[in-house]
């Protein structure tokens, strides 16, 4: 009897290493988003009340000003920061990609920053930016008396500086897959257009980009993701100020979960995050897999 | 490979002699601005956290050491006053490291063993599996703060470091399942029919051809959750207070105690202590990391 429950048990093995995964996996992705789903539609206030109380929190959040302020800061801010770091990751993948001296030196100072905590990067910037103690003051000390770099005070600015600090973290990333995809491009392909008379600029313009757009496209998705839940950077270099002109809505969603005692409506926030994920994520894997199955039917 | 192709290519020996040397320091030129402002925020903080606090006070950040001392660093790290203790950062720097280390282990464990089932030993609707995997890594945490906070209480970790160990290896599997079941399919099929086919079962395939061929998967899965685990601050911030937090909370507890007299040197030091273990990692795993990114992302 023993050899065959074991011999019968070895048969499933695969699947049974994959249980407790399945199981942890599960309870994370789908227990957990109903839950969070179900609270923000019940009457939970301070502690949870799984009593159903309807849309009431939804509306009640899009009507606050906080909210909307925090969604459009998400829009100018997501928008800038992944066209920045392209733009950034672009260049400097372009000016690596001229067979430099010690390329893995210039590799290796753009992309440190990624390994750095948001925490951090906004701490260190934070200080920089200060009127006090950073650049302003520098700037005066060194005779530029009227130099005026508030802009992390500024209501106006401020959101510019959160920007800036997105693209110094990312822009690494970004030319670390440009770069990967420049090295991928067919040389023949530079060669016949370098005989053609192009030049340099725009032979990268017109034919060495272009044939690389897949890439944009999954470094923007990516980014955009990193745009959407944004949080400790900006905890760590403005904690959403002044006033509410760099809340996003990732600390929204704390504040009202864990300082303002309204889980409820925190928990709608946490779904209006999850949306605007899915907004983003869900064309490109329906993309990516109708790709895929082009290719392998071209390939088959 | 593609590196060769491009061999033939040089596009700053192309044009005179003169064209091809202003090309050439314009490129070395933007190149060293970028590099400046990239390194600059590490150079400052540096130097900061060994000059004297009056110093600093007087005339900024941006300023070259007059007078340097080791002494922030041995505060920051053993006697700064924070949350009401004096021990500095020391306290949160060991919580990372407990919460980091097991947390890093654990998930690469099960993503190497996962990844090998979901690749070789594919069976039917595993591609849903996969994908339910894969889906808690873009799941937002904030989806996911009420649950965890209610499960860790239910269990008896709450406000516990072991508790942050369970959030993030489960919240990494789905990192390194991804990361792991994309490498093992490019495995061929045939060597793992071949060994079938002289009797050697699940585990034994793992052992003896599987894992001698993981080695560039783990080391970027080990880097990948180490560096993410260290970085992380919300969860931290959400499910654990006082002495139990990481290093992140701590950090931004230092510049949240506004009473009195900001120490900045001492909080320099703090945040270099905070940065370093990722850094080294970076530095010395760099080309994994970078190979970690694009199958993160690309895949």
């Amino acid at each position: 009897m023993q050899p065959l429950l074991g011999a019968r048990l070895s048969r499933w093995t695969p699947q049974l290493v994959l249980v407790p995964t399945l199981a942890a996996a599960f309870v994370y992705v789908v227990v957990f988003s109903v839950w969070t789903l179900w609270i923000s539609v019940s009457q939970s206030t301070l502690l949870p009340n799984m009593a159903y109380g309807g849309f009431g929190e939804y509306a009640a959040l899009w009507q606050s000003k906080r909210w909307i302020v925090s969604y459009q800061n998400l829009f100018l801010f997501g928008a800038l920061y992944v066209l920045g770091s392209l733009f950034v990751g672009t260049l400097l993948a372009i000016l690596i990609d001229q067979r430099v001296r010690f390329e893995s030196v210039w590799r290796t100072i753009f992309l440190y920053p990624l390994a750095i905590s948001f925490i951090v990067t906004g701490t260190v910037w934070r200080w920089i930016f200060h009127p006090q103690t950073g650049v302003e003051r520098a700037l005066s000390d060194m005779g530029w008396l009227s130099a005026n770099v508030d802009w992390i005070t500024d209501r106006d600015m401020a959101l510019y500086v959160v920007v800036f600090t997105g693209i110094w973290h990312a822009s690494g990333f970004a030319m670390a897959l440009i770069l990967a995809g420049l090295r991928s491009v067919d040389g023949d392909l530079i060669k016949a257009a370098q005989i053609d008379g192009a030049s340099m600029p725009r032979i990268y313009r017109c034919v060495v980009l272009p044939t690389i757009w897949p890439i944009f496209v999954a470094v923007t998705v990516v980014l955009l993701q990193f745009a959407i839940k944004t949080y400790d950077l900006v905890v760590a270099l403005t904690q959403g100020g002044p006033g509410v002109a760099t809340t996003v809505p990732a600390i929204v969603v704390y504040d009202l979960m864990f300082e303002r005692g309204q889980i409820a409506q925190g928990a709608a926030a946490a779904v209006m995050i999850l949306a605007a994920l899915a907004i983003v994520l869900v064309p490109y894997v329906v993309w990516t897999s109708w790709r895929d199955r082009k290719q392998g039917a071209a390939h088959g | 490979m593609a590196e060769t192709a491009r061999q033939s290519f040089d596009p700053l020996a192309t044009g005179s002699r003169s064209r091809q040397l202003r090309a050439r320091t314009i490129v070395y030129a933007l190149l060293g601005f970028f590099a400046l402002l990239y390194l600059s925020p590490l150079l400052i903080i540096l130097m900061n956290s060994y000059r004297p606090l009056a110093e600093i006070v007087r005339e900024g950040f941006i300023s070259g050491p007059e007078t340097m001392s080791w002494r922030y660093w041995g505060e920051a790290w053993g006697s700064f006053c924070l949350g009401g203790s004096c021990e500095g950062v020391s306290r949160y720097f060991y919580n990372t490291l407990v919460m980091t280390v097991p947390a890093t282990i654990l998930s690469t464990a099960f993503g190497v063993v996962n990844g090998y089932v979901l690749s070789k030993w594919r069976f039917r609707h595993d591609t849903w599996v996969f994908g339910l995997i894969t889906l808690g890594v873009f799941l937002p945490a904030q989806m996911t703060l009420l649950p965890w906070a209610f499960v860790l209480g239910k269990i008896g970790l709450s406000n516990s470091l072991a508790g942050l160990v369970l959030v993030h290896t489960v919240q990494g599997i789905s990192f390194t399942t991804l990361f792991c079941r994309n490498y093992f399919v490019a495995v061929p099929d045939d060597l793992i029919k071949a060994a079938r086919i002289d009797g050697a079962g699940f585990w034994r395939i793992f052992r003896r051809i599987m894992l001698p061929l993981s080695p560039p998967i783990l080391i970027v899965c080990v880097i990948w959750q180490f560096t993410g685990i260290w970085n992380e601050f919300l969860y931290g911030a959400v499910l654990t207070s006082g002495a139990n937090q990481p290093i992140t909370s701590a950090i931004v507890a230092f510049s949240g105690s506004g009473t009195g007299e900001r120490h900045y040197n001492v909080e320099a030091a703090a945040v270099i202590f905070a940065a370093l273990p990722p850094l080294f990692i970076y530095l010395i795993g760099g080309k994994y990391f970078v190979r970690g990114l694009t199958s993160g992302a690309v895949k």
